[in-house]
């Protein structure tokens, strides 16, 4: 066999692995729950909206939640029952919120929904998309991003290595390690489909050489299928050597960025557990209901058992047997698992581990001291930061400093934490950095929005304030022209007046039409006249056409009022 | 805060690391103790109880956990540092006062371990040295070691130091070459003297490989790394060769360069305090190299036995744009800072 040339990644840590705790049992198939609490967000993007009510009769594999919008994934009953509410229930995420579940009571026939092989090979690519999007397939190391929006080739046109991460860095952690054994074939199948799709030139399979067994199984299930393109390369086990730019190096070269698309670079990668998920979403036309899960830890029987998602935790515990002394439950590994509210939040899409913790086994830490920046977490990062003096800035809340040692790039991997000797919660300081940055962001953007939503209102304010002062400006003119009018009616009729011997007298108006004081004697006199008119009557019962009677004077008036006042100025001259 | 992922660690502390540079200073220790006597230990004593003392009350009055900081190991090998770089025979109050002034002023005034921006051990020599010029250049003879003597140095009312003190090779050579006749050359001076030895001076030379070989430990123990001590002895080496090949009657050779004085105690062990040094791998490189270019300088052609502790400080005082402008690149950005010299 060549020996393909690997690339290392700086940094990296080598804890104590706990692998084989779980991975000398075969995987088990974890009973059906009395109950199952299926979370509609069970992947990054749109929360898919609910497709059932309480009281529907569902099977195993029927849609319940629709993906909502591209960005989103479908959810679909692990089993055959009834619903019996679709309302928030506790989610698996150490925030302890609630968000929307189905409910489902099992019949216990686990009955499937008609499903059959999906013909993804003539279909267009925007259709398989759809498939893989309606089959809730999506990236099962834990990241649960939407595979379908993994599936393009880029903006290249095409890959030139497709990366399957079976490396699974992290401690304790054996569920890529047993399905490898145990289902090979699933997950070449599997990559060769994300091949094809991809239209990758090689796939490289990258499994990390503390798991020889794994590297065999695949191997053979390589030759037997005679599966193209496709190798099985052994890494150095060095975690995070499982993250996927980590991979991508080592088996590259290639360092994608932060903030960067992978295929930009002619790069993919997807978990083997999500190279089986695709193959039997398009292959099998089976959606994805369930996964391989590591239960370990502070547990009698470490083992992987194949869980229903909805399935509470606290069930597949149950078939591990805690131990008395276990104080919590932890989805994922040591390294960078969540802490859970409750024993009873279900298994989903991202749970490839519940661990349980005890005192005994991950101690509390130890008190914290100041960083004497020795640079031992500068030397264990595996993206080259310069992590204590992200942790300076991070303390002192100078998060624009912080930003500028890269505070983003962080993958949160905890190597840091792992190493430091002043045992400072690294991570946690990020985490902190992070979310402060983000919630000023997200306040700037609403102040932002508030602004522009006031500068609109005086904006518009303004114009109405123009339109109606323009139209006041109409009215006077009209004014002006009416009286102009008059006057020259009276400048015509002195002389027939005189015939007449009748001694009219001119009106106040007839000699000065342009004069505004003028103008506004006769406003003042007209209103005044209306006032009369109007003052005797009883204000207090008044009919709705005398209200709008009053309404109307009160406009003019209001008007006339706006007239004096432009007029003032000119009378101050 | 709640105990987040990571939930485990590797077994690491800063106690550890303390008692690990202290363990890597006991082969330099043991030529000391050998060439010129157990004074040095009595010195060491009263550093460290000093440091100690000095510790415990800035905590208490700052009302920080005495315990765990007193326990963590930094003050001593602080104190350590104090004594190692004072001549052995120095009055007792001289190594006390030097102490509290580097635990009280250089560190805990500027914040407590992992804060000061100097090196405590080298801003206490440079005040000393000024202070008490004379005292500090008293050094013992070598292969003088009778304990009672230097006792009575450290402690007696009497201090008859003339028949136990002798000239470092590095003021005899600065000494001579400025002040006596013209005709007097480096190799002159180291050989006519029967107690220098070949290397860096006899005994000197014996303590420095020691320093050398807990270096070099403490760099495989991942403690400190290559970057400072192989940059600073270099660059001590480079100048010294260059000088001596111009001018040899004048200029010191690189080996001597660097086996006397304090140059090996500070490429392992003071250059490379991580609170006060460069903390990146180019910034340890300059950070270092400042530091012999100014030591050569200073031995050179200035007025004090070395400049170790001056060229130190000096070196701190540019930490902060060190670091700031040899940021390494980050994971994915190298090709957009190769890219960024190269210009739109």
């Amino acid at each position: 066999m060549m020996l393909k040339k690997l690339f290392a990644f700086n940094g990296g840590v080598k804890p104590d692995y706990h692998k084989g705790e779980s991975n000398h049992l075969p995987i088990a198939a974890a009973p059906l729950p009395a109950e199952l609490v299926i979370p509609l967000h069970q992947s990054i993007g749109g929360v898919p909206h609910p497709l059932v009510h309480a009281g529907d009769c569902v099977r195993k594999g029927q849609l319940i939640g629709g993906p909502d919008g591209n960005v989103s994934s479908a959810v679909h009953a692990s089993t055959s029952g009834t619903v019996k509410a679709v309302e928030p229930r506790l989610m698996p995420h150490t925030s302890g919120l609630s968000a929307p579940c189905v409910v489902i009571e099992p019949d216990g026939r686990d009955e499937w929904i008609e499903h059959a092989p999906v013909p993804w090979r003539s279909m267009s690519p925007g259709e398989v998309r759809d498939a893989l999007r309606d089959a809730g397939v999506v990236g099962l190391g834990g990241a649960v991003f939407p595979s379908h929006l993994k599936v393009n080739p880029g903006k290249l046109g095409h890959l030139d290595t497709l990366v399957i991460n079976g490396a699974e860095c992290e401690p304790f952690i054996t569920c890529d390690d047993m399905q490898m054994r145990e289902r090979p074939e699933g997950i070449v199948k599997g990559a060769a489909i994300l091949r094809d799709l991809t239209q990758a030139k090689q796939v490289l399979v990258g499994i990390e050489d503390n798991k020889p067994e794994a590297v065999a199984a695949m191997r053979a299930a390589v030759e037997r299928l005679k599966a193209e393109r496709i190798e099985i390369v052994a890494v150095p086990t060095r975690y995070p050597a499982g993250g996927a730019k980590q991979l991508i190096r080592v088996l590259t070269g290639i360092e994608v960025p932060h903030g960067k698309r992978s295929t930009d670079y002619g790069v993919q990668c997807f978990n083997t557990g999500t190279a089986y998920a695709v193959w039997e979403a398009l292959e099998l036309g089976r959606p994805l209901i369930s996964r391989i899960v590591t239960v370990a830890g502070n547990v009698e029987t470490a083992r992987n058992y194949e869980v229903h998602f909805g399935t509470p935790m606290q069930d597949v515990i149950a078939l591990a047997k805690a131990k008395p002394d276990s104080d919590r439950v932890i989805m994922g590994g040591p390294m960078m698992g969540y802490r859970m509210p409750s024993a009873a939040v279900p298994v989903v899409k991202a749970t490839n581990c519940i661990l349980v913790g005890s005192k005994a086994l991950f101690p509390p830490p130890p008190p914290e001291m100041p960083c004497i920046r020795c640079g031992e977490c500068a030397l264990a990062c595996p993206v080259d930061l310069q992590p204590f003096e992200m942790y300076w800035f991070s303390r002192a809340k100078i998060f624009g400093k912080a930003q500028e040692y890269h505070l983003f790039d962080c993958i949160e991997c905890g190597c840091c934490a792992y190493v430091c000797p002043s045992r400072i919660p690294l991570v946690d300081y990020y985490r902190f950095a992070k979310s402060e940055i983000w919630a000023r962001e997200n306040e700037k953007t609403a102040a932002d929005t508030a602004r522009e939503r006031y500068e609109f209102r005086l904006a518009r304010e303004e114009r109405e304030k123009a339109e109606k002062a323009a139209k006041l400006a109409a009215k006077a003119t009209e004014t002006k022209a009416k009286l102009a009018a008059q006057a020259a009616a009276a400048a015509a009729a002195p002389a027939d007046a005189e015939a007449a011997g009748a001694a009219v007298p001119p009106e106040p108006t007839s000699t000065a039409t342009n004069d505004p004081k003028a103008l506004i004697a006769a406003a003042m006199a007209r209103a005044q006249a209306q006032k009369a008119v109007v003052h005797p009557e009883n204000v207090e019962q008044i009919s709705p056409e005398k209200q709008a009677e009053i309404a109307e004077i009160e406009a003019r008036r209001a008007k006339l009022r706006e007239v004096a006042k432009a007029a003032q100025p000119q009378e101050d001259q | 805060m709640i105990n987040n992922s990571p939930y485990f660690r590797q077994p690491a502390s800063v106690r550890g690391v303390m008692l690990k540079v202290l363990a890597a200073l006991l082969p330099g220790l043991a030529a000391y103790v050998w060439f010129f006597g157990a004074a040095i230990l009595v010195q060491l004593a009263l550093c460290s109880a000093a440091a100690l003392a000095g510790e415990w009350a800035m905590l208490a009055i700052r009302k920080k956990p005495v315990w765990l900081f007193l326990s963590d190991g930094s003050a001593v090998v602080t104190a350590w540092l104090v004594a190692l770089t004072f001549p052995p025979i120095a009055p007792w109050w001289l190594g006390i006062m030097a102490t509290l002034f580097a635990i009280v002023v250089v560190k805990h005034l500027y914040g407590g371990l992992g804060q000061n921006p100097f090196n405590p051990a080298m801003a206490a020599y440079c005040l000393m040295i000024v202070a008490y010029p004379q005292i500090m250049s008293q050094w013992p003879a070598v292969g003088f070691t009778d304990f009672s003597t230097q006792l009575t140095a450290i402690f007696g009312p009497d201090r008859h130091l003339d028949a136990i003190t002798m000239a470092t090779p590095l003021d005899a050579l600065r000494t001579q070459l400025h002040t006596a006749d013209a005709r007097a050359t480096v190799a002159g001076i180291l050989g006519s003297h029967a107690t220098f030895g070949n290397i860096g001076g006899k005994g000197w030379e014996w303590v420095a490989l020691g320093y050398l070989i807990g270096g070099v430990w403490l760099v495989r123990q991942r403690i400190i790394t290559w970057h400072i001590p192989t940059a600073f002895l270099a660059t001590l080496a480079a100048i010294a060769t260059i000088a001596s090949l111009a001018n040899p009657a004048v200029f010191a050779g690189p080996v001597f360069q660097a086996f006397t004085g304090g140059a090996m105690l500070c490429a392992f062990f003071i250059a490379t305090d991580p609170v006060s040094g460069a903390t990146t791998p180019r910034g340890k490189l300059i950070f270092a190299a400042g530091i012999a270019l100014l030591t050569w300088i200073i031995r050179t052609f200035g007025a004090y036995p070395d400049g170790i502790a001056f060229a130190t400080l000096l070196m701190n005082l540019c930490v902060p744009l060190i670091d700031m402008h040899t940021q390494p690149p980050v994971f994915g950005h190298k090709k957009d800072e190769e890219e960024d010299k190269k210009g739109p």
